[in-house]
């Protein structure tokens, strides 16, 4: 698998580039602007590209919008972006194409590599990782809406790993029980917030996003 | 509330006469004006000249007054005490001109007295003495005075001269309807010569009007359009001297320059030592949180990788477990540092701006808010931020007191002034002289010389306004 990477730190770039080599992923180039990313990516055909918000010239969400960029230019590109902080408004703006292969995670993450390099390999096959942050603000945020309001305490549980973008095998080793368990606390979820029913995982996770973003 | 929050409302159609009624309107203003100053000015008057006369009394010997020397100690502390009184009352007077130019003339007028001596002490006499101190010391008490004698001498009748004109009109015609019936009538073959003036009493009102209405019919008539002319003016000059009076009032009852400029540097003082005091606490409390939070969190975390390091070779499993929970504490650091600067400047309001940020907070609710509006430049970063936060203690109290379903935030830049109204459909009931949070965003503002207008009647719904002078950067060019 083929990564490009674009984080201004030293120490991170580094760091991420020997971890990810580590569990065998080749990691094409490691660049340190937004201009070199789009560069990178249009010259690596990269499989993915991981992005640090935070980007010079400006050090706001340079490296938010390179990485919008670069999914306009190579559509469907895979995306994954980390930042210090995670944002509502980004995580939005992210997944208003309304297409998988879009992760959003705190940089934090990277301090479980196993579950990072979990995360990586999941956007590059068009699949989602939002950071549990994320998910939680989500939540907390739909407290007012009814049906997720009425959800029991363990279907909760499942919608957040869901929402994170988990399969259901991972979810089943996360909560530890089985993976029938699994997918019956999804069909019940899914008829309690009124969504259609999907056997594709990539679907399933936005449609719950797109709910709970509403 | 500042006027300029409200928007012009749709023209109404005006009929023809509109301007007789809107006339007849601002006559009888001037003629309440004229009435409220002279009951309360007869009051005030009453006890000013009372302190002089009642200290001659005591000082001139003489039979005709009754008041003896052996009291005369009694009779001086009643002057005394009067004196306050009397410029009390011109201040009520003054007080009550100020609001009825503000609510009829639209000549809003600026208090401008110095503020009062706060308590300290808790005996009465001293209290007393600086408080009468305070009262003749400002120069605003003795201007209110020189307004009281002014006003009485023509400004008060002024003001009340519309009315004057309306009746002296209205008198005309009545007094022309009187001896009018008389004097057309064709002279009775029974009583040759000329015909008669009117009965005795109309000709009374028509001398006292000094009109000449007793010299023949024709004249008489000529009364009606005269009278009725009378009248338009009257209507006319109504409309014009309450904005005249009340430009007049405020050249007298308003903060000269002076105070003007006195009134200033208090509110700046008053705000920048707020100020300092908020930017104390927080620099405080930040010191604390990195103390007790990462600070603390990385000891920790140096003494589990030193104890790792010593199990290594003895018993790697044990290390192993050292180095899982040293990487959880760093997790744990990170969290509170990313609170931390989340709380001391907002990233997305660095990257983003004020708009975007708030729209951000709306989304981190726990209800429904709807974020409208948008900014074409940025504030002024200490702005930027003093409007965020403001919003953010606003959403806070919201989510914990209001009880409400949703929430509505509309923010915009206008005329030089940017405004954020945040709106929730709870219970209401929320008093900034009760709450210590919307006192506290009253004075992040303050410090901008932004306000902050709070309706929140008891059973909702709550609109929180805020105004802050700024002007916007152009926006940021994009360098992607």
């Amino acid at each position: 698998m083929r990564v490009v990477i674009a984080e201004d730190l030293f120490l991170l770039r580094d760091g991420l580039t020997r971890m990810l080599k580590a569990h065998g992923l080749q990691v094409t180039a490691a660049v340190d602007n937004g201009p070199d990313l789009l560069a990178a990516v249009a010259a690596d055909k990269p499989d993915i590209a991981i992005v640090d918000v935070r980007l010079p010239p400006t050090f706001t969400d340079e490296g938010l919008r390179a990485a919008l960029e670069a999914r306009r230019k190579v559509p469907g590109l895979p995306v994954l972006v980390l930042s210090q902080y995670v944002e509502q408004l980004y995580a939005r703006e992210l997944l208003a194409g309304g297409t998988g292969g879009i992760g959003y995670l705190l940089k934090d993450r990277v301090l479980d590599s196993a579950q990072f390099v979990d995360a990586v390999r999941r956007v590059a096959v068009g699949g989602t990782a939002m950071d549990p942050e994320v998910i939680a603000r989500l939540l907390a945020h739909n407290s007012g809406n009814g049906a997720v309001a009425a959800l029991s305490p363990r279907e909760r549980e499942v919608l957040a790993l869901m929402a994170e973008g988990r399969s259901n095998a991972a979810i089943a080793l996360q909560l530890v029980i089985t993976e029938r368990a699994v997918a019956k606390h999804t069909a019940s979820i899914f008829l309690r917030l009124g969504l259609q029913p999907s056997d594709d995982d990539n679907r399933r996770v936005l449609a719950v996003l797109a709910h709970l973003n509403r | 509330m500042s006027g300029t929050a409200m928007t012009p409302g749709p023209q109404v159609r005006r009929g023809p006469l509109a301007w007789v009624g809107e006339g007849l309107v601002a006559a009888a203003r001037g003629l309440a004006f004229c009435l409220a100053f002279c009951g309360l000015t007869l009051a005030g008057a009453a006890a000013l000249l009372a302190a002089p006369a009642l200290v001659l009394a005591v000082l001139l010997p003489g039979d005709a007054l009754t008041i003896g020397p052996d009291h005369y100690h009694l009779w001086l502390i009643l002057a005394v005490t009067l004196v306050p009184c009397g410029l009390v009352s011109m201040r009520w007077v003054a007080g009550l001109t100020r609001w009825l130019a503000g609510m009829w003339s639209g000549v809003p007028i600026a208090v401008p007295y110095q503020p009062a001596p706060g308590g300290g002490q808790t005996s009465r006499w001293p209290r007393l003495r600086r408080w009468t101190g305070w009262l003749l010391t400002d120069p605003a008490t003795w201007r209110d005075l020189l307004w009281v004698a002014v006003n009485a001498c023509g400004g008060c009748v002024l003001v009340a001269a519309p009315t004057g004109l309306v009746l002296y009109g209205l008198g005309a015609m009545v007094a022309l309807r009187s001896t009018g019936s008389d004097a057309p009538a064709p002279p009775a073959p029974s009583a040759p010569g000329p015909s008669l003036p009117g009965r005795p009493h109309s000709e009374g009102l028509t001398d006292w009007l000094a009109i000449p209405l007793h010299h023949g019919g024709l004249t008489a008539w000529l009364a009606i359009p005269l009278g009725l002319a009378i009248i338009a003016l009257g209507l006319w000059a109504g409309g014009r001297m309450l904005p005249a009076y009340g430009v007049f009032a405020r050249s007298m009852l308003g903060p000269t320059r002076q105070a003007e400029l006195a009134l200033r540097v208090r509110h700046l003082a008053q705000t920048r030592s707020d100020a300092i005091d908020t930017g104390a606490a927080e620099m405080r409390r930040i010191e604390r949180d990195l103390h007790d939070g990462a600070q603390a969190r990385l000891v920790a975390m140096g003494m589990t990788l030193d104890a790792a390091a010593q199990l290594l070779h003895t018993s790697p499993a044990a290390a192993g477990a050292l180095l899982v929970e040293a990487r959880d504490s760093s997790v744990k650091a990170l969290a509170e540092l990313r609170d931390l600067v989340r709380g001391i400047h907002p990233p997305v309001l660095a990257d983003r701006g004020l708009a975007d940020a708030v729209h951000g907070l709306a989304l981190d609710m726990p209800l429904r808010v709807h974020f409208a509006g948008e900014l074409p430049g940025r504030p002024p970063e200490p702005v930027e931020s003093a409007a965020y936060f403001a919003v953010s203690e606003l959403l806070a109290n919201v989510s914990k007191h209001a009880g409400a379903g949703q929430a509505w935030i509309d923010i915009s830049h206008a005329g030089g002034m940017l405004r954020i109204g945040v709106t929730d459909d709870g219970r209401g009931g929320a008093d900034p002289a009760r709450g210590t949070g919307l006192r506290g965003v009253e004075q992040r503002l303050a410090a901008f010389d932004g306000v902050l207008a709070v309706s929140s009647p008891t059973g909702g719904p709550t609109m929180v306004n805020m105004e802050i002078p700024c002007a916007l950067s152009s926006p940021k060019t994009s360098s992607s």
